[in-house]
């Protein structure tokens, strides 16, 4: 099904999705990006109702497109609940079958368009003479064809995931492939195996290998079958093989693609859009760091706030009169506490990934423009991204923002309390 | 000093300004100070109407003076506390500086509360210094050293000795004391803690600031998202400087549990001065015992106590029977008259005693019902916070919705 054709010169995918070039690559991104891969929970919101407004910018108008609209309020209801699903929910201890999972996953998108599922869980730790390091458990449940069963376990390193992701960049050269967590955190403790490090990693993996299989191109891509499927020793044994057949392929098949199409010289549009990655990018970063600090200040403030409430108690023990009154504000510090916690995890899970990604998205984005010169491509790909990232992160933000004032809700509800009870004294 | 004919009609006091003056210190050196101005009026009944009837400018200094002298004056007395001299407390963003105008300005209020304290006290407000404090302006420094209080002030020395060794205190004191002294722990650890977690809630705001700005640069270069953006960015703003008066407001607050730390003391000052009469009681009662046994020995002729007379007597041989009579009378004498100053003392115990629980208990009143309110309305205060909150949150989000 078309594995040859998947190389960066015709984005002709499976069947279903074969619309012609243009459309195709937005329509179809569009509604890639906008699913979230099965259960990949807070991360996902279909941001794409607004991405219509994007494409009719741009004179191209099909049927497909047309269709999306009347699935945008459904496709926004759905990315509510999806931020409330749990990342893990495809455990195996939840029925297994993909059908029975497409089902499960309420979303009223086209039915047939989700067929490939994957977790990434179950972080362990191998040590060996030589080294320590981490494998994750990959599970793939899938309906295609060509996928020799419909279910798949195996356990892969960081490494591997860095050689998967090379072997997509040189099948597809002008794609944007989903970005990878880096590989240690320069700030901080380089710790390897610490836990925080470790849960995070195996989230954003998580994320890389759904994007992936999200993406109308890439997820046809034998490495990543191959990634997905192969038991240890056939894995690494493939790995070794040289750039195989199919990469000599890509590479002369992109090298011809280049003599072909030759490089388009749009200087207007080019410095137009290297400009505004050049300005995101910066503004993501600083974004990123902004939030990072706000992170920071928020724990160092509940730490003060965790000895500020026992005090009162302690000071309720000398006094008769005042006793419970300074008890109840003890009682609402701490609870002022419990709902600063649930503000920083809401934070840390949503918001803080978020921008991250986007900070590698965008740093990713910048080589590629240099590389790639503009191809049409690339372009669109970098138009559909673009408008649909925003979205998304815009509602990730919307999530964060109202976990704030839930948060603030929930202090007001106590602190109102609070007032009654004096009140009444 | 107290005079009944201090009228006692309502007045209205205020200190409201305060004025930088430079002026010439003791040792005429240049020197600059904060001068506050109080204004007294005396409301008629009526018409309800105010009259402003004194306005005179005094220093921190001469607060301090008119304190002193009502704790020697009125040991009896839980003597309101003065605003701190210097900044304490202070987290990043307050000012040591006791120039700094917004330190000035608590300390104004601090000191209006003070003389509104004294004033409405039953006793104290009788007192004629503190009336010429508001009235006098000239001179009144020289009036209050003329009354000598700083003589009659109990040395420290004094003071310490008698709490180490006296027997006997009023059990009430003794719990008084370990009331006072936990008091006292307890709020400047608040106080303290509060101050950090302040220092952190203004971190956590103002770094949502940057946010805003970042937010309108990355505006310029948005097509569909720059209004939801700049928009946001302009909330993000708000929020990052709401919490200036968040804070400035809590340390209204912050004074209102200051003045109670520092009333700790003013309590403890009482229980050290009963301490001090309980002993003098008892180092009289002492002495009287002491005399009386003398008596009786030197009048049986039995010696049981070494005494240098006795030493000095087998020494250089025995006194005279009129010798011994003649010594005998004195005792006698000095007996009945310690008898007396015993009574007396006795009396004045018990007298202290009395008065200063009465004020503890209005004090003790007083403290709760301050208290109380301090906490209600610092609830207050974090209600209106999260209320602001809210709304900057829930626009935010509403422009986030629509980017």
């Amino acid at each position: 099904m078309g594995k040859l054709g998947e190389t960066g010169l015709a984005a002709t995918a499976g069947p279903a999705r074969t619309l012609g070039m243009e459309g195709e690559c937005r329509a179809s991104q569009a509604r890639s990006w906008g699913l979230p891969a099965g259960g990949a929970g807070g991360e996902s919101p279909g941001g794409d109702a607004p991405l219509s407004g994007s494409i009719s910018s741009s004179a191209l108008l099909q049927a497909e497109v047309l269709d999306l609209d009347e699935d945008e309020d459904d496709l926004e209801v759905f990315s509510k609940d999806a931020s409330l699903m749990d990342m893990n929910s495809f455990s195996p201890l939840m029925p297994t079958s993909p059908l029975s999972m497409i089902n499960q996953v309420k979303f009223e998108d086209e039915p047939d368009l989700k067929d490939l599922f994957i977790t990434v869980d179950e972080p362990e730790s191998h040590v060996t003479t030589i080294e320590t390091f981490i494998t994750y458990r990959i599970i793939t449940k899938t309906s295609r064809g060509e996928f020799d069963s419909s279910e798949f376990e195996v356990r892969r390193r960081y490494q591997d995931f860095l050689w998967l992701k090379e072997k997509l960049e040189e099948a597809h050269p002008t794609l944007v492939i989903p970005p990878l967590p880096e590989k240690f955190i320069v700030k901080g403790m380089v710790e390897r195996f610490n836990d925080d490090f470790i849960e995070t990693r195996r989230k954003a993996l998580h994320r890389f290998l759904n994007r992936v299989a999200d993406h109308p191109t890439l997820t046809f891509n034998e490495e990543f079958k191959i990634f997905l499927t192969a038991q240890a020793w056939e894995f690494s044994s493939h790995k070794k093989q040289g750039p195989g057949l199919l990469s000599r392929m890509g590479q002369s098949v992109r090298a011809v693609a280049l003599s072909m199409r030759g490089v388009k010289s749009r200087p207007e549009e080019f410095m137009e859009m290297n400009n505004f990655i050049e300005i995101f990018s910066q503004k993501i970063n600083l974004i990123d760091k902004i939030s990072q600090r706000i992170y920071k200040e928020e724990r160092e403030y509940l730490d003060e706030m965790k000895e500020y409430g026992p005090i009162h108690i302690l000071w309720s023990a000398s006094e008769e009169d005042l006793a419970d009154t300074l008890k109840s504000v003890a009682s609402c510090i701490d609870k002022c506490c419990k709902a600063t916690e649930k503000r920083m995890s809401g934070f840390s899970e949503a918001l803080l990934p978020v921008v991250h990604e986007y900070v590698l998205y965008s740093e990713m984005l910048m080589l590629t423009e240099e590389i790639g010169k503009l191809e049409d491509k690339v372009e669109c790909a970098n138009n559909a991204l673009k408008a649909d990232w925003e979205r998304w992160k815009q509602n990730m933000q919307n999530d964060i923002k109202s976990a704030f004032t839930n948060m603030a809700e929930e202090n007001i509800l106590y602190y109102e309390q609070q007032d009654v009870s004096f009140t009444e004294h | 000093m107290t005079e009944n004919n201090f009228s006692l009609k309502k007045i209205e006091i205020s200190v409201s300004e305060a004025e930088k003056r430079t002026g010439r210190n003791a040792m005429n050196m240049q020197e600059t100070y904060t001068a506050y101005l109080i204004e007294t009026r005396s409301v008629e009944h009526s018409d309800g109407q105010s009259v402003l009837t004194d306005s005179l400018w005094r220093r921190y200094s001469e607060f301090e003076l008119l304190r002193n002298y009502l704790l020697v004056y009125y040991p009896h007395i839980v003597v309101p506390p003065l605003p701190e001299k210097r900044a304490e407390f202070v987290w990043h963003k307050l000012s040591a500086d006791n120039m700094d105008p917004d330190f000035v300005e608590r300390r104004r209020i601090g000191l209006e509360n003070f003389l509104l304290r004294v004033a409405s006290h039953p006793i104290l407000c009788r007192d004629k210094i503190f009336y010429l404090f508001l009235t006098q302006e000239g001179n009144w420094k020289e009036t209050v050293n003329e009354t000598g209080f700083q003589l009659k002030a109990d040395s420290r020395l004094k003071a310490l000795n008698a709490t180490f060794r006296v027997k006997n205190p009023d059990k009430r004191f003794i719990e008084l004391k370990h009331y006072s002294d936990e008091l006292q722990s307890v709020i400047s650890h608040l106080l303290r803690v509060r101050a950090r977690v302040a220092d952190r809630l203004y971190g956590v705001y103002k770094v949502h600031g940057n946010y805003g700005r970042v937010f309108s640069e990355w505006s310029a270069i948005e097509k569909e998202m720059g209004d939801g953006l700049q928009s946001a960015g302009h909330h993000m703003d708000v929020y990052a400087a709401s919490i200036d008066d968040i804070l400035e407001d809590e340390e209204h607050y912050a004074d209102q549990l200051k003045e109670y730390l520092f009333y700790a003391e003013a309590l403890r000052a009482v229980c050290r001065k009963h301490e001090l009469t309980q002993y003098d009681l008892e180092t009289a009662a002492q002495d009287l015992a002491a005399k009386k046994q003398q008596c009786e020995e030197l009048a049986t002729g039995t010696v049981r106590t070494f005494s240098l007379k006795g030493m000095t007597t087998k020494l250089f041989g025995q006194e005279t029977p009129e010798q011994r009579e003649a010594r005998i009378k004195m005792l006698e004498e000095q007996i009945k008259e310690g008898e007396q100053q015993l009574k007396s003392k006795n009396l004045e115990g018990r007298e202290f005693v009395k008065n200063a629980w009465a004020d503890i208990e209005r004090f003790k009143e007083q403290k709760n019902h301050d208290l109380k309110e301090a906490l209600i309305s610092y609830a207050v205060m974090q209600i209106s916070m999260c209320k602001k909150g809210i709304q900057v949150w829930t626009n935010a989000k509403e422009c986030f919705s629509k980017m």
